[in-house]
C-alpha cells in the first residue's frame, strides 16, 4: 500500500497543470469561475481543445483514441481539472454512446461515428426512460417496426438531458413484444434531424431547461443503425450504465466545492465572528469532509481493481449512492452559508455568459437552485433505492 | 387541556380552504406570481373582506380579537395552497410591531390601513453582516434637530415591492451587537432617500433589498420608545416565526399526502410503488414528522397565546424541527416522485421550494437550536 506519486505520475501532473494555464482556452476558465453557464458553443469548444489534446476520451481503448492512462492518471488529471472549475464533458457520447459502439458495434459503425464523438463534432443525447419506464426501464415501450431496410420507430422517451442541442439520439426500442421484458429490447442510433422527431422542453424546479420530452412519430431509420444484434440491447445498455457509474462519485469536484464553500463561509459573518469559525457550522462541514475522504478511497480502490482488468462490478453502487449524498450535502451546506441570500432568484443567471449584478454576496447567486437541481443526482442513472438493490442482490446475495 | 378548535375557528379553516380551492388552482397561482406585482391585488382586497387582515388586531383598533390560533389556522391553510400574498408581511411582521409598539395615532392610521387593505407593509431588520442576529445592526438612526437621519441597508424584506410603509430597525445607540440601543422606524416606501431593489425569490414570493441613503424621518415616525426596541422585535419575530411554521405544517401535510398519492398510481415493475416496503416506510416516517413538527406547533401556538415565559424557548425547538422535518419530508417527495418531482409543472416541487426558503427565514435549524440551547436550564 503506497499512497505517493512516481516521478513519472509527478511530471504527468504538471504537464496537465501547463495545459490548463497555457493550452486551454483561457476565457472559458474565466466564465466558470465566475460561475457563469456555459453556452453550446463554448462546451463543443472546450471539448475540441481537450480532444486536440488526446484528453477528450479517457476510458476508451487507445486504438480508438483513448488516453490509456492509469488509474492514478485519471485520478490526477480529475484533480487538475476540478482545480481550474472546467466544465465537466457532456457524457452521452463520450462516456455513454461511445462505449457500446467500440465494444458491440460493427466497424462500419465504429468508422462512422467514433472520430465524430471524439471530437465533438457530433452532439449526442440518451433515449432511455419513458414517461412509464423510470426505475423499471425494460418496460418500455417504445417500438421499432422492421419495414425492408428500415426501422419505424413510434413512442416517447423522457429526460432527454440537452436534446435540444442534440445531432443524434442513441435510443432503447422494443422491436419484439411476445417474450421476457428484458428481451426484444434494441439499441438503435437515431439521427435528430429525421422526420416525425419533435423535442419538447421540460422546465425543472431550479428554473432551468435541461431535460426534455422527445416523441417519435413513425420515424424511418436505417437499419443499418442498429447496434449489434436486435433484441440485445439490454445486455448493452448494462454495460452503458456501468461506465455512466464510474466517474459518479465525482470526488474532485466535490473536494473543490468544499473548499469553495469554506472559503465563502470565512467572508460570512456570524454574531461578528467568521461563520466558518463557528463550531457547529465547522461540525456540519467535518461531517461531509470525512465521508468525502472516505469516498475518495473507495473510489480510488475501485479504480486501481478496474486498472487490473475487468468493468467495475456493482460494488460502484456504493460511488454513486455516497457520491450523490454528499454533492447534495454540499449544495445545502452552501445554501446554510448564504443565509438570507438563498433566497433571492435571478433567472437570468440561468442563461448562458450572465454577467449581472448579483444580489448579495456573489457566492450566494443560485444556491438554491443548484441545492433544487441536484436532487435529480438521487433520481437518475438508477435511482439510489436501485442502486442499494443491486448491492443487495449482487453483493450482499439478499 | 383541550387540542380541538372552537366553532368560529372551524369556520375560519373552512373559509381559507375554501378560497384556495376556488381562488389557488395551481396554474391561477403561476399566473399570479408571473404578474407584475407577483401577487393578486383582488386576493388582497377579499382578505380584507373576510377579515383575515384584521384577524390580531384589538377591537378598539378595528380588529377582530384573534389570537395565535388563529393566526395558525390561517396560515396553515396559507400553506397548502402555497399562497403568495404578503400576509406574514403585512399583518404579522409589521401589523404586529404596530399593535405591540405604537402610539395610538400611529395604530389609528396604520392599523386602520392594514385592516382595510388600503395600506400593505414590510418590516425590514435583517442585514447582510448580521445573518440571523435581531440585534447585529450597522444600520443607523442618528438625532438630527427634532427628527432623525437614517442610513444603511436591509436585505430581503419580505414584501418589500408592494408596501408603502416599512418598519425599519436601527440602532441608536451603543455598538454593532449591543442589546440596548436598538429602535423601530416607520419609514414611507417612496420617501426620498430609500431605494428598493425588487425581485421574486426562489419560492415565488416578493422580496426587496433595500438601501436608506440619509432618509429624513420625523420625531413621530419613532415606533415604541427609543433604545428598547430588541424585546419587542423578538417577540414579533417570535409569532411570525411560529406562524410560517403553521405554514410549513400545512405545506408537509399536503406534500406528504402527495407523495402517498404519487405512490399509490404509479406503476413500477408491475405493481403500485407504495408497494415496496422502503417507500412504505419511507412515507411513515415523513407522515410521523409531520405529526410531531405539528405537536410543537400546537405547544408554541399555546406558549405564545398566553404569553409564557418559554414562549421563546418553545419557538426555537419548532422551527429547528420545521428546519428538519420539512426537509426530510420535501426531499423525500421529490424522491418519492423521482423525474416527475424535479418538474416544475408538478406542485410537489413547489412545496419542497417553500420548504426550503422556510428553513432560512428567521433562522436555520443550527441558529435555533442554538437559541433553544441557550433559552433551555
Amino acid at each position: 500500500m503506497d499512497l505517493s506519486f512516481s516521478a513519472e505520475e509527478l511530471a504527468f501532473r504538471d504537464e496537465v497543470r501547463r495545459f490548463f494555464k497555457e493550452e486551454y482556452p483561457k476565457d472559458l476558465l474565466e466564465k466558470r469561475s465566475k460561475g457563469q453557464v456555459l453556452s453550446k458553443d463554448d462546451i463543443v469548444r472546450s471539448q475540441k481543445a481537450l480532444a486536440a489534446k488526446g484528453w477528450a476520451a479517457m476510458n476508451w481503448p487507445v486504438e480508438h483514441g483513448g488516453t490509456g492512462w492509469t488509474a492514478t492518471q485519471r485520478y490526477i488529471y480529475e484533480e487538475e481539472a476540478a482545480a481550474v472549475d472546467l466544465q465537466p464533458l457532456v457524457p452521452f457520447g463520450l462516456s455513454m454512446v461511445a462505449p457500446v459502439i467500440y465494444t458491440f458495434g460493427n466497424d462500419e459503425q465504429k468508422k462512422r461515428f467514433l472520430p465524430d464523438i471524439l471530437e465533438s463534432n457530433v452532439w449526442w443525447c440518451q433515449g432511455y426512460s419513458e414517461p412509464g419506464a423510470g426505475s423499471d426501464l425494460a418496460s418500455l415501450k417504445t417500438k421499432a417496426v422492421r419495414d425492408d431496410d428500415h426501422y419505424v420507430v413510434t413512442g416517447t422517451k423522457t429526460w432527454t438531458t440537452l436534446a435540444q442541442h442534440a445531432d443524434w439520439i442513441f435510443c432503447l426500442v422494443r422491436t419484439d413484444g411476445s417474450g421476457k421484458k428484458q428481451e426484444g429490447i434494441s439499441f438503435l442510433l437515431i439521427d435528430m434531424k429525421s422526420p416525425g422527431i419533435s423535442v419538447r422542453p421540460i422546465i425543472t424546479i431550479d428554473g432551468g431547461h435541461e431535460v426534455n420530452e422527445t416523441h417519435f412519430e413513425e420515424v424511418r431509420v436505417p437499419a443499418e443503425n442498429l447496434i449489434g444484434e436486435e433484441g440485445k440491447g439490454w445486455t448493452y445498455a448494462k454495460v452503458l450504465l456501468t461506465h455512466e457509474r464510474t466517474g459518479i462519485a465525482a470526488v474532485a469536484r466535490s473536494k473543490r466545492s468544499l473548499s469553495k464553500i469554506k472559503k465563502f463561509a470565512a467572508k460570512q459573518m456570524n454574531g461578528g465572528l467568521p461563520l466558518l469559525e463557528d463550531e457547529t457550522f465547522r461540525r456540519r462541514i467535518s461531517e461531509i469532509e470525512i465521508e468525502l475522504m472516505a469516498l475518495e478511497m473507495t473510489d480510488l480502490r475501485t479504480l486501481a481493481a478496474v486498472s487490473l482488468g475487468g468493468a467495475p462490478g456493482p460494488e460502484s453502487s456504493i460511488l454513486k449512492i455516497k457520491g450523490t449524498e454528499i454533492q447534495q450535502a454540499l449544495t445545502e451546506l452552501a445554501m446554510e452559508v448564504s443565509g438570507y441570500y438563498a433566497m433571492p432568484f435571478i433567472p437570468e443567471s440561468l442563461e448562458p455568459g450572465w454577467n449581472g449584478d448579483p444580489i448579495g454576496p456573489e457566492e450566494a447567486v443560485g444556491t438554491a437552485s443548484k441545492y433544487f437541481n441536484m436532487r435529480k443526482t438521487s433520481i437518475y442513472g438508477g435511482s439510489n433505492e436501485i442502486q442499494k438493490n443491486i448491492i443487495s442482490k449482487a453483493v450482499l446475495r439478499l | 387541556m383541550d387540542f380541538s378548535l372552537s366553532e368560529e375557528q372551524i369556520l375560519l379553516q373552512d373559509s381559507v380552504v375554501r378560497f384556495v380551492q376556488d381562488e389557488y388552482e395551481f396554474e391561477k397561482r403561476r399566473k399570479i406570481i408571473s404578474s407584475e406585482d407577483g401577487f393578486s391585488r383582488d386576493n388582497w382586497k377579499t382578505f380584507a373582506e373576510l377579515g383575515w387582515l384584521a384577524m390580531p388586531f384589538p377591537e378598539e383598533m378595528g380588529g377582530i380579537d384573534g389570537t395565535p390560533v388563529e393566526t395558525m389556522v390561517l396560515m396553515e391553510s396559507i400553506g397548502k395552497g402555497l399562497i403568495v400574498e404578503p400576509y406574514l408581511a403585512t399583518v404579522v411582521l409589521a401589523g404586529g410591531l404596530i399593535k405591540e409598539a405604537g402610539s395610538p395615532a400611529q395604530q389609528e392610521e396604520l392599523i386602520g390601513g392594514i385592516v382595510d387593505g388600503s395600506t400593505m407593509m414590510a418590516f425590514a431588520y435583517a442585514e447582510a453582516q448580521g445573518r440571523y442576529n435581531l440585534a447585529d445592526l450597522v444600520t443607523t438612526a442618528s438625532q438630527q434637530g427634532d427628527g432623525w437621519v437614517l442610513k444603511g441597508s436591509k436585505c430581503v424584506v419580505l414584501g418589500g415591492p408592494s408596501a408603502d410603509k416599512l418598519v425599519v430597525s436601527a440602532r441608536t445607540s451603543g455598538d454593532q451587537m449591543d442589546s440596548n440601543g436598538i429602535s423601530l422606524f416607520i419609514v414611507d416606501a417612496n420617501a426620498s432617500g430609500v431605494s428598493r431593489r425588487n425581485y421574486t425569490t426562489v419560492d415565488g414570493n416578493q422580496a426587496s433589498d433595500i438601501t436608506f441613503n440619509n432618509v429624513s424621518l420625523a420625531n413621530s415616525d419613532l415606533l415604541g420608545a427609543e433604545g428598547n426596541a430588541l424585546p419587542i422585535i423578538e417577540k414579533i419575530i417570535d409569532e411570525a416565526t411560529a406562524a410560517v411554521c403553521a405554514e410549513a405544517v400545512g405545506a408537509m401535510e399536503v406534500t406528504y399526502q402527495a407523495s402517498v398519492e404519487y405512490a399509490k398510481t404509479r406503476e413500477q415493475f408491475g405493481v403500485a410503488i407504495g408497494q415496496f416496503q422502503v417507500l412504505q416506510h419511507r412515507m411513515v416516517e415523513m407522515f410521523m414528522e409531520t405529526e410531531q413538527t405539528k405537536s410543537l406547533l400546537y405547544l408554541a401556538i399555546m406558549k405564545l397565546a398566553e404569553g409564557a415565559d418559554d414562549a421563546a424557548k418553545t419557538v426555537s425547538a419548532l422551527k429547528a424541527k420545521v428546519g428538519t422535518a420539512g426537509r426530510f419530508v420535501g426531499q423525500q417527495a421529490i424522491q418519492i416522485h423521482g423525474g416527475m418531482g424535479m418538474t416544475d409543472e408538478m406542485s410537489v416541487g413547489h412545496y419542497f421550494k417553500r420548504l426550503t426558503m422556510i428553513n432560512t427565514l428567521f433562522g436555520s435549524v443550527d441558529h435555533h437550536m442554538k437559541r433553544f440551547a441557550q433559552l433551555s436550564d
